[in-house]
């Protein structure tokens, strides 16, 4: 019964989606200005009448999502394996947790999670939005319906999470062992927060555009919604690369496959859109731009998704399984991307031209910044995409990560400096010179700290010593707006800011420290043996058997000493699951002050040797460190925006 | 007009974006990894005896008349599949031999037994080293190879019913 439950109240949802999809249209017609001109009293009424409803229909329509999706994940807690997707992605052996995360490892699952939470932002925006006009937040609601609505249909017509299977089998088929951790059962809820977020901006901007109204109200409206996104995007980033790095067992923190690239292409897109709603929010320019990005920052989390989820990248069979399913997201793109794109080409030469600026000014800086990010994310897109491209000229590539290394590598450095130089500029227009002298200490600091690195580690190669000056310049300079500040009365965005380019600076240290100085050792060893790897003597002492709740594993203790200091131990496993069967590295890493060491255990070669993967990575943990401080600053602004929005009605009340 | 250009600019390369993937949705079974070998001759290998009862196979051994080099393990299912599409080769007089990919005696011995037995050389290679060498990135794979011992087509997945002409059609070409 629950399952049927979730079923019904996932089609109520879904027809409360076209409830609230025509409302919106049929109030936004009957009230469209030629008719108002007319001063058509009745029609007026019957269209605000309409328009009422909207709201209403759009919080009940978030709650029963909800609830389906809270039905769905009781089914997996319960281990009612008569639901086939319970059957399938379940175990009744596995830990709760993993049963709970269960429900959205898998396709039905992940994508009834999706439209759970753009349902749920569509009802936070009727409920939280007050200061936009009322039509333009109709025409917002109405599209987050339409989108909300197609994703209801691909559910239940193409991938319904709560089918039954009979006869039931006696247990499930078990969860990939790689998902089972923590981190990861918590990682794609994080990006789908991120991405919805963004549907939300979409909306908006599809909204503005139907009604023409796109100012500075508007950008005040959309912004907390992009950082709300941005947030969580970096915070599912960091924890997906951290995942990566621990998980996989390879060492590697970020691999340029197509999964990642497909979080990464809305984050700089978001990035943008952040930076570019600043200027429409504050001087009322870039309005075009401004909506493009927020078309294009959903646009590229769908398609990331539809990349991921059909597999036409990674394995081209998985589709050919199932190729209605992939059609019906590929129509769903095509409508919603196409269907914005071409508002856009229709409508926004109708909006005005918004305020014009000198070209060094922060507008100047932010238009850069815009244009350095979007520039990035057409070459992870085109990398992307390429080998799909390639194949319908018939030949066969892979893009990997020495394309994404020469190509993205210049241009972040180039970004830097945009970061560093950006908030030292003055809105509107500036003085060339009094912008030079501002930028001389970090440029000093940049300057020296690359010469230091150039003189005493001069084999790190030039990426690198270029990365870590501009990171100590960037460093710098980003907390020169608090100079001569009075620090309790500097607005929290502003702190925001501070933080999140200071974290920047300390990931891309991380980022070229790692690159330059890591220290990889593969061995051989038997028991006995010992080996040095960078300021560690690592000692194989024994190889023993390990056993978990559902794994059985082979362990190696490794007892490790750094100098004189006392010994320890590390225990590199290599696990086995049975249910599937699979075969996974959990690497022991041992974190210091000023590095990770990372210790894997490999393959035996029957004559008493164990392979050991040995890496010494120096401040490796400042890339994810400088992650957590991008997605805290964020958090920060976010919260000193939404105060100060808070504020402002009062404010003018009062005047 | 420029603008106007601009502004449907991204329209544009999105509709081009479309199609692309559309065409990537539709035609997609690309992914077989062809082997760089074909047109050339045989690596040199030579394979120890597997099955009881029949000889072990070397590259020496497929020179002279044209033959077909199966590459299987009895632990693939697909191989299941296509061993009838097999037997009907060797009922057309086609010679089949065989590469064991990480396979046991007795478990081959039990395959043969279970689905019929079309080859007359079976190699034993327990760490894919021959199959990696030939250029084969799974099983099953199939392999034409000519008089002179050169790889004439290879025919990567399992031979289903409707594809027994085609390989048929192959081993005319390579006379």
């Amino acid at each position: 019964m629950i399952a049927e439950t979730g079923l019904a109240a996932l089609w109520l949802a879904a027809a409360l989606a076209l409830l609230q999809l025509m409302l919106a249209a049929g109030g936004l017609w009957s009230a469209r200005p030629g008719r108002a001109d007319r001063q058509d009293r009745a029609s007026v009424a019957a269209a605000a009448q309409l328009m009422g409803g909207v709201r209403p229909v759009a919080v009940v329509q978030g709650l029963l999502a909800a609830l389906s999706f809270a039905l769905l994940i009781l089914v997996f807690v319960r281990s009612d394996m008569s639901v086939l997707l319970v059957a399938t992605n379940s175990h009744s052996m596995k830990p709760l947790i993993y049963k709970i995360a269960g429900a959205w490892g898998n396709h039905e699952g992940s994508m009834l999670l999706w439209v759970t939470i753009l349902s749920l932002a569509g009802g936070a925006i009727a409920i939280l939005e007050r200061r936009l006009a009322e039509r333009t937040l109709v025409a917002t609601l109405g599209a987050q319906a339409l989108i909300a609505l197609g994703f209801y249909a691909f559910l239940l017509f193409a991938s319904n999470p709560f089918a039954r299977v009979s006869p039931a089998p006696v247990d499930g088929n078990g969860l990939n062992p790689l998902l089972q951790d923590p981190g990861l059962a918590f990682h794609p809820p994080t990006l789908y927060f991120g991405y919805v977020g963004l549907s939300v901006a979409f909306s908006f901007a599809v909204g503005a555009l139907v009604t023409r109204d796109v100012g500075a109200a508007f950008a005040r409206a959309m912004r907390p919604w992009v950082l709300g996104a941005w947030v969580f995007l970096t915070i599912g980033i960091t924890a997906g690369s951290y995942w990566a790095y621990y998980e996989l067992g390879w060492g590697g923190w970020w691999f340029w496959d197509p999964v990642e690239n497909a979080s990464l292409m809305p984050w700089l897109a978001a990035t943008a859109l952040l930076h570019s709603v600043t200027v429409l929010a504050t001087r009322d320019g870039l309005r075009a731009w401004t909506v493009m990005l927020a078309v294009v920052a959903f646009s590229m989390s769908m398609i990331g998704t539809f990349l991921v989820r059909s597999g036409i990248l990674t394995s081209v069979h998985a589709f050919a399984v199932d190729p209605t399913r992939g059609s019906f997201i590929l129509a769903l793109l095509v409508l919603y991307i196409g269907g914005a794109l071409a508002l856009f080409g229709a409508r926004i030469g109708t909006v005005k031209q918004g305020s014009t600026f000198e070209p060094i000014s922060r507008e100047g800086g932010l238009v850069l910044n815009n244009l350095l990010l979007s520039v990035i994310l057409g070459i992870v897109l085109i990398g992307t995409l390429y080998p799909i491209l390639a194949q319908a000229m018939g030949t066969q590539l892979s893009v990997g990560p020495p394309f994404f290394n020469k190509t993205i590598v210049p241009i972040t450095l180039l970004l830097m400096i945009g970061i560093a130089v950006g908030p030292m500029i003055r809105w509107r227009r500036d003085d060339g010179q009094a912008l030079l002298n501002r930028v001389t200490i970090p440029l000093a600091v940049a300057v020296f700290t690359a010469a230091a690195f150039f003189v005493f580690a001069w084999g790190a190669g030039a990426f690198a010593i270029l990365g870590l000056g501009l990171a100590a310049g960037l460093a710098v300079a980003s907390v020169a707006p608090l100079w001569k500040r009075n620090l309790r009365r500097t607005p929290l965005f502003t702190w925001g800011m501070v933080i999140a380019h200071l974290g920047v600076a300390v990931s891309i240290a991380g980022m070229a420290s790692e690159r330059a100085f890591t220290i990889e050792k593969l061995v051989a060893a038997r028991v006995g043996d010992a080996f040095w790897v960078g300021p560690y003597r690592v000692e194989m002492r024994g190889i023993r058997p390990a056993i978990g709740p559902n794994w059985s594993a082979i362990e190696a203790a490794l007892s490790v000493r750094r100098g004189q200091g006392d010994p320890f131990w590390m225990h590199p496993q290599s696990r086995y699951f049975s249910d599937p069967p699979t075969n996974t590295s959990e690497a022991d890493i041992l974190t210091a002050a000023d590095g990770q060491l990372y210790t894997v255990i490999g393959q035996p070669d029957g004559q008493g040797r164990w392979q050991l993967r040995l890496w010494w990575k120096p401040w490796v943990t400042l890339i994810w460190a400088g992650g957590g401080l991008i997605g805290f600053g964020g958090l920060l602004s976010l919260i000193g925006r939404v105060r100060r929005e808070r504020k402002a009605p009062r404010r003018e009340a009062l005047a | 007009m420029n603008r106007r250009l601009l502004i449907w600019l991204p329209f544009a390369v999105f509709v081009g974006l479309a199609g692309l993937v559309l065409y990537g949705l539709y035609r997609p079974d690309n992914t077989v990894v062809r082997s760089a070998l074909v047109g050339k001759p045989l690596p040199e290998f030579r394979l120890a005896p597997i099955a009881p009862g029949k000889p072990g196979l070397a590259a020496a051994d497929m020179k002279g008349g044209v033959r077909l080099l199966n590459v299987f393990g009895s632990w693939c299912i697909p191989c299941i599949a296509e061993a009838p599409q097999l037997m009907a080769l060797k009922n057309r007089g086609v010679e089949i031999d065989a590469i064991a990919i990480r396979d046991t005696g007795p478990a081959v011995q039990r395959f043969l037994t279970e689905n019929g037995d079309p080859y007359a050389r079976v190699g034993d290679d327990p760490r894919s080293q021959v199959q990696l060498s030939l250029g084969s990135s799974g099983v099953p794979e199939t392999f034409v190879i000519d008089a002179e011992g050169r790889i004439a087509h290879q025919h990567v997945g399992p031979i289903n019913a409707n594809e027994v002409d085609d390989i048929l059609k192959a081993i005319e070409d390579a006379k």
